[in-house]
């Protein structure tokens, strides 16, 4: 499939996996992709200090949006600043400072789960209606997190039945549940429990959310590398070292890829595969190679009819 | 890591989640029963194979005993925050009907699943209600996978600060003093809330606050009572980690946040190295080797990463690092415990 064709897809997607499995870097590495084909894109942090802009180089986000690189703007958003904009724009300006400052946000969403979710949601949905860019990604809470996130809207809208936050739930779930408008990345590495993981949210989401899946990223893969196996008898001292690192690789890919294979079986998604690129910190040179690798897997991905 | 699985009473596991946080927790208690201390833990969310091991497989909330062959004794339990929290109502309840009354209101039902911190609030909770119980020596703790460790540090003080709020003494008012004393600015005030977020929202929230009359004493002392256990020299603060990019990014912000928390780290486990081997020659420029030392090179680089994070990690807390390597399969049995327990106490 043309990345063009796969980012214009729908305006919103979230990025959503457990903890540690490199989702924000997929984030980044798709914002990049999609800045190279000469696109607007708008990264959208809820948790704050995701090390996101630290892989553009960049300071902390904040509220207000910022230019992380060329073509990526990125922000932070909070329910608290969310709801005091929501009651702004309800014609509460008067009372909305005052209300944020006594602790309501907590109280609220005390007793109606989900409401931070909502306020927050509902900025994104604002947003996307706004066509503030030409793909807006959600770099969502972890794991089970994204689930109750996304399944915000519907849990509200049992608990308040009435009222603009209600009114705000619905929309929510128009955009949620319609796959023109967003779908939902999973991120997860090539090992037993992310792959456990990834099954169990990819069914909740789509049973319980009615969300559009996208493929699934599996990240961190190791290079497939020829040659492991070559005649060590010309290395002299280094053949120990060589052949004990050899079959090291040789057998961690063995078992990536049989991971790789059972997601495959259990979850009926594309995979987008990416390297391992064996670093721990990334530098912005490593995104650029992460958004060729994911061009390149979303490039051989078939047409979709 | 010897010092604290003899002398110290508490351990608590902490750090960002996907770190393997819940496996070192185990193992520690495996080794805890190996070093003959009658030793519990309280796992949150193992998956599900280790759950087995640990003869969690049907979600309990009181500890279970784990037969194996060691001089002390193994208990596991898993979290049920629900259960906790209806626990320490009923402790603090007047009577049946007060208890009553809250357990059954929407409001507090949303409580235990919603108020942030709530679980990390269980998770102390029940760590102090196992020191107290005489059957342990030794507690080990896991905990829910927060980004911010305040969220967890400062859980059980955030009750008390939602009972303290201005707004609830607000919505406690009526029960107080009749609804009548209530002014009108408070009622327009409420009133304006429901229209925004609905009017069965405030009417629970009232509803809870006023049921809640007298209570927040009992909790207010708890609170500060589960804050001292976890100042006391007899409880360790344990620290786990994995050197992968995302982990160590929140590893770092964990370990700022305990910090400005005032809390030491007494060792620091980074789970899921990956080996390290011995230097190499220069690379031949063709032929068949090319590939191998490639390989060498390329996994050198991941360590030099790894060991380079490691070490100012444990500059950060000052702490010594305790390495785990990565593992081929995930830990799901004793033994699986037992092996990682190994390479945590430098028999490995």
């Amino acid at each position: 499939m043309d990345p063009r064709t796969f980012c214009a897809q729908s305006r919103l997607v979230v990025v959503a996996g457990k903890g540690g499995v490199g989702k924000t870097t997929v984030t980044a590495a798709m914002a990049r992709m999609a800045a190279g084909l000469g696109l607007s894109v708008l990264i959208v942090e809820v948790e704050g200090k995701t090390g996101l802009a630290a892989a553009f180089g960049a300071e902390d986000l904040e509220y207000d949006e910022r230019e992380l690189a060329p073509g990526i703007r990125a922000r932070s958003l909070t329910p608290d600043v969310a709801l005091v904009e929501y009651l702004e724009e309800h014609g509460l300006r008067r009372i909305s400072r005052r209300l944020v400052k006594s602790g309501l946000v907590e109280v609220l969403s005390t007793a109606a789960p989900g409401i931070k979710d909502i306020l927050i949601l509902g900025k994104v949905k604002q947003l996307e209606r706004a066509g503030v860019a030409d793909l807006i990604l959600l770099d969502a809470p972890a794991a089970g997190h994204a689930v109750s996130f996304l399944m915000s809207p519907r849990g509200l809208r049992e608990i308040v039945r009435a009222g603009p936050l209600q009114g705000q739930a619905e929309d929510v779930l128009s955009m949620l549940t319609d796959p023109t408008r967003s779908r939902v990345m999973l991120v997860t590495l090539a090992e037993e429990t992310p792959v456990n993981e990834v099954v169990e949210t990819a069914f909740a989401l789509e049973d319980k959310v009615g969300v559009d899946l996208g493929p699934v990223v599996v990240n961190g893969l190791y290079p497939l590398l020829e040659g492991l196996d070559g005649d060590l008898s010309a290395a002299g001292a280094d053949a120990t070292t060589l052949a004990a690192a050899a079959e090291f690789r040789a057998r961690r890919q063995e078992l990536q890829q049989a991971q790789v294979a059972r997601l495959a079986d259990e979850l009926p998604l594309p995979q987008l595969h990416l390297p391992s690129l064996f670093t721990v910190d990334l530098a912005p040179s490593d995104i650029d190679e992460l958004a060729r690798a994911l061009s390149a897997a979303i490039g051989a991905l078939p047409e979709v009819a | 890591m010897d010092e604290l699985v003899v002398d110290r009473e508490i351990l608590v596991c902490c750090g960002p989640g996907g770190v393997g946080k819940t496996t070192v927790a185990a193992a520690l208690a495996v080794e805890g029963a190996r070093r003959g201390r009658r030793t519990v833990v309280v796992t949150i969310d193992p998956a599900k194979r280790l759950a087995d091991a640990l003869g969690l497989e049907d979600l309990t909330d009181s500890p279970r005993r784990i037969e194996g062959d060691w001089p002390g004794e193994l208990w596991a339990l898993m979290l049920d925050p629900r259960s906790t929290f209806d626990g320490l109502v009923v402790k603090y309840a007047a009577d049946p009907d007060q208890a009553e009354t809250i357990l059954a209101n929407r409001f507090y039902r949303n409580i235990a699943g919603a108020l942030s911190g709530t679980q990390e609030y269980m998770a102390m909770e029940k760590l102090f209600e196992l020191h107290s119980d005489e059957r342990f020596d030794l507690v080990v703790v896991d905990t829910p996978p927060t980004r911010n460790a305040l969220d967890f540090v400062d859980a059980p003080r955030r009750l008390t600060r939602l009972l303290d709020n201005r707004l609830f003494r607000l919505l406690m008012l009526p029960a107080r003093t009749g609804l009548r004393a209530v002014n009108f600015a408070t009622q327009a005030f409420l009133r304006t809330i429901g229209k925004v977020v609905g009017s069965e929202v405030v009417s629970d929230a009232v509803t809870f606050f006023q049921a809640f009359e007298g209570m927040e004493d009992g909790f207010r002392q708890r609170a500060q009572a589960v804050l001292e256990l976890l100042a006391d020299p007899g409880t360790a603060f344990v620290l786990v980690t994995s050197p992968r990019r995302d982990a160590a990014r929140e590893t770092e912000f964990f370990a700022e946040k305990l910090g400005e928390a005032g809390i030491d780290v007494d060792a620091l486990v980074v789970n899921r190295m990956h080996p390290r081997f011995p230097p190499v020659g220069p690379a031949p420029a063709s032929g068949l080797l090319v590939p191998l030392y490639r390989n060498v090179s390329e996994l050198s680089r991941l360590a030099d990463g790894e060991e380079a994070h490691v070490a100012a990690l444990s500059a950060r807390v000052g702490a010594a690092a305790v390495c785990v390597p990565e593992l081929e399969t995930d830990v799901h049995d004793l033994p699986g415990l037992a092996r990682v327990a190994a390479y945590v106490f430098g028999r490995s």
